[in-house]
């Protein structure tokens, strides 16, 4: 097959980094081509430099065989190539047809033809088999038909080569497995795909091809047939990673945390939370399952304190804390890795060291005095967290909004369990990590669970529940459809996610 | 001490103002050109006016300190995540409480005169602090609205004071004049510049200190940054916003003081030409940092004495001084414009 996009030797730096070094990349006309690799690996930059956003240091573009200089993004549309941003660029008071042809508009003498663009968004509709309402308001729609309407408006202005920068990050699994469909649909119509991902799954559900990038340089390019997961991620991170992970001893018989017929109320945009009956033994992780948005997060801020029920009592070694405020539980042990990390879980403008003691600044050691920090503690607290959970980071001064992902979890992790916790809360811990970061974290809720403390584990991702769990729950629309063990049958998973009751499950 | 003075240069650097302020002077040039003036003369004027003497500077110093005090106390609102424009209406009541402490105590010792006097207008800016606080933490009652009402009432209510029961005889709406024991002592005479000056640095310390190493500070700080991960933690947000709010108050109350005891050494009706609106300015141009804060209330203290001395001495109209003090504002607050255009420097 022909080449239809290929570079040679692209190179782009940075200050401080060589984020492409030297990369020859061919994609071939018509396939769905994977490009895997870690964050930081640069799979980001070689695909901007490509639509334009940045100019390479060295080397060359070739379209069709024919070099080419990109220099803008409008450049690289006038060439047949569009791209969908991890981070969605719409105008969220516009209707959905207004969005796709911001920019190329159809008008009438003074105003736009509605009815001439409807017609052919229409028909552009049933040629990349989406399903959308264009007359809808965007900002009412889910994120997956919003990031629909980026694809179509790529489409519309007649991208052949179609980039998607880790699209899956922000959708639900049912949403991911709509987004593979319509790259399939769209390969049929002859379009060429590129797809970031540091997913092994997504990689493999759809891809004809993959290329693995680490640190900037090219690993290697492998028809997917010739892949196997083991070997993808030994190629991202440079050696061997575990997958299965051992599950490690059984819980105790202890509880730790008991739920006794909670509800919360549904107000300000929350998810009803409705007879949640649950406990949690010493040394065992407990795993929430269900699609996002059916009340996961709710039942995490109620453990920790930051909503009260209505009803119902909370009970943790015993002692009735319904009502205790999130400090007074943080002093009794219990740890939150919240789901959204950058709006709950750290501080970007603050620093590494000011991130790791929040929560803790009023204590002593923390303190001399009444009032003044201990910065000599603080200090060496910080530089043994650093250490101890591998924080990747310049120093403890370094502001967290510079670190990655990963190396962010980890500041809130060792931070949540800088106390004598008891019951670490984790929502969504591996979101948005990469494969070794996630690696780390998943080993580390073991470790936790091996010391004889409770995990309740939030996730969306169903293999990571099913992998490190000692039972399972499955939470929809706010209730608990009921308990199966890991070992359940993913179909089983399925219908309790979607609403079926238990009995019928298991009938 | 050496965490956060290691950490500065990072976070801090000034060059993106400098460029600012240079700019501002440049097209100050070119407006004095088009006006038919000399550009050098003008400013030659400008700076001996500010710098050019320890008259000059004392001058200049003296102009800086209410806005100090008034740029101190936004600041530590800002930090908390709160918007208050009302610092002037903190620094009014301020100033009217020290004026009629001063006025009305008698018979006691200098030191504890003043120190009386300026608790007196502390605890009242305090208290103007308190009340947009607890309309915001309890009621919901958003801090912009209620912070320049309550400006106005305490504008309003001071011209009446010194207007009707506290006037003192004659045309002047003005208080009697405080005690001499309520007089702050003059540090550098022949000009005015007082204790006050010194009280606005040892303040900036202060504060400066208390944000960066006291529990309190820093809660205050994340609070400001984000209220979400600090209740997460456990911090009481409502709490730390009042604390914020009445800290602000407090050193605006003391500005208000120091100015009438240091300068005025009675309540004239309309004294202040909206030092608690500069002081929103100079927190900003001083990007939010005590010593920022130090070095732009210098500025501006700089733009309004030595802008005196250039109308005197080249016919200049003082509003060309103001302009120029716009186009700082303006330009610092406009980073982004001087680090793409000027600088050079693209985020990626």
């Amino acid at each position: 097959m022909p080449e239809i996009l290929q570079t040679i030797g692209l190179t782009k730096s940075f200050p401080g980094v060589l984020a492409n070094d030297h990369i020859d990349l061919e994609i071939e006309e018509g396939e769905i081509h994977g490009l895997l690799g870690e964050n930081g690996a640069g799979k980001s930059v070689l695909m901007s430099t490509i639509y334009g956003l940045y100019r390479p240091d060295e080397g060359k573009i070739l379209i069709r065989g024919k070099e080419v200089v990109i220099d803008s993004p409008h450049t690289a549309i006038k060439y047949g190539i569009g791209m969908v941003h991890q981070n969605l660029t719409l105008v969220s008071s516009f209707r959905v047809w207004e969005n796709i042809v911001l920019g190329k508009e159809i008008k009438k003498t003074l105003s736009l033809d509605e009815r001439e663009t409807l017609r052919k968004l229409e028909k552009l509709l049933t040629v990349a088999n989406l399903e959308i309402d264009l007359r809808a308001k965007t900002g009412e729609l889910s994120l997956g038909s919003q990031q629909r309407i980026e694809i179509l408006k790529i489409l519309y202005r007649g991208a052949e080569i179609l980039i998607f920068d880790e699209p899956t990050t922000i959708l639900t699994p049912q949403e991911v497995d709509q987004l593979i469909n319509t790259f399939r649909s769209l390969k049929k119509e002859g379009k060429t795909i590129i797809f970031i991902s540091h997913k092994l799954r997504e990689i493999f559900a759809v891809c004809d091809r993959v290329t693995v990038l680490r640190k900037g340089r090219k690993v290697g390019t492998l028809p997917i047939e010739e892949a196997t997961p083991e070997k993808l991620a030994e190629m991202m991170v440079g050696r061997k990673v575990l997958f299965s992970l051992p599950r490690g001893r059984e819980p105790g018989e202890e509880i730790i945390l008991k739920l006794e017929d909670i509800a919360t109320s549904g107000e300000k945009k929350k998810v009803a939370l409705q007879d949640i009956n649950f406990t949690l033994h010493t040394g065992e992780i407990l795993g929430i399952a269900g699609v996002e948005g059916n009340g996961q997060k709710e039942l995490a801020e109620l453990m920790v304190g930051l909503i009260k029920p209505q009803k119902g009592r909370i009970f943790f070694q015993g002692e009735d804390i319904t009502f205790f405020s999130p400090k007074e539980r943080i002093k009794r042990g219990i740890a939150h890795i919240p789901e959204d990390r950058l709006r709950r879980g750290v501080i970007g403008d603050f620093t590494v060291w000011e991130n790791l003691i929040i929560g803790f600044e009023d204590q002593p050691p923390f303190v001399k005095g009444r009032f003044t920090f201990n910065h000599s503690f603080l200090k060496q607290f910080s530089s043994q967290k650093i250490e101890e959970f591998e924080i990747d980071a310049p120093g403890e001064d370094a502001l967290v909004k510079n670190l990655s992902g990963g190396n962010q979890q980890k500041v809130v992790l060792a931070r949540e369990l800088s106390g004598n916790v008891v019951l670490l809360v984790a929502s969504q811990p591996t979101r948005g990590l990469d494969i070794a970061a996630t690696e780390y974290l998943r080993n580390k809720l073991l470790e936790i669970k091996n010391q004889g403390k409770g995990v309740i584990l939030i996730s969306a991702d169903l293999d990571e529940i099913r992998s490190l769990s000692d039972r399972v729950l499955v939470l929809y629309e706010g209730k608990i459809m009921g308990e199966l063990s890991p070992e359940s049958d993913e179909y089983q998973f399925g219908l309790l996610m979607g609403g079926k009751s238990i009995d019928e499950v298991l009938a | 001490m050496k965490f956060s003075l290691k950490k500065s240069p990072s976070r801090f650097s000034i060059l993106p103002e400098i460029i600012a302020i240079l700019l501002a002077f440049f097209i100050g040039a070119l407006l004095l050109l088009f006006s038919g003036y000399s550009p050098l003369v003008a400013f030659s004027a400008l700076f001996r006016g500010a710098f050019g003497s320890r008259n000059a500077w004392g001058q200049t110093l003296t102009q800086a300190t209410p806005i100090l005090f008034t740029a101190l106390a936004f600041l530590l609102t800002f930090r908390a995540g709160i918007f208050n424009i009302g610092v002037e209406g903190q620094f009014l009541m301020g100033a009217m409480a020290s004026a009629l402490a001063g006025v009305y105590f008698s018979g006691l010792p200098a030191p504890l005169h003043i120190t009386l006097s300026l608790l007196l207008g502390a605890a009242m800016g305090a208290l103007w602090g308190l009340i947009p606080a607890l309309l915001k933490v309890y009621l919901g009652a958003h801090e912009v609205i209620t912070t320049m009402m309550m400006s106005y009432i305490a504008s309003y209510l001071t011209s009446y004071l010194v207007n009707y029961p506290f006037k003192a005889p004659g045309w002047v709406a003005q208080t009697e004049p405080v005690a001499q024991t309520a007089l702050l002592p003059k540090i550098l005479p022949p000009t005015q510049l007082s204790l006050s000056f010194i009280i606005s640095l040892f303040l900036a310390l202060l504060v400066s200190f208390f944000l960066f190493h006291t529990y309190l500070g820093f809660q205050i700080r994340a609070v400001g940054l984000n209220p979400e991960v600090a209740e997460n933690r456990g911090i009481a947000i409502k709490n730390r916003q009042i604390l914020a709010f009445l800290l602000s108050g407090l050193i605006a109350g003391i500005g208000g003081g120091g100015e009438i005891l240091g300068v005025h050494g009675r309540f004239v009706d309309g004294f202040s030409p909206g030092y608690g609106w500069d002081g929103i300015a100079v927190s900003l141009v001083g990007k939010l940092h005590p010593g920022g804060c130090v070095l732009a209330s210098i500025l501006f203290g700089m733009l309004r004495a030595g802008g005196m001395t250039m109308t005197r001495v080249t016919k200049v109209p003082l509003d060309l001084s103001l302009i120029i003090q716009a186009l700082v504002i303006i330009l610092v607050s406009a980073p982004y414009f001087i680090k793409a255009v000027i600088l050079r420097k693209r985020d990626f």
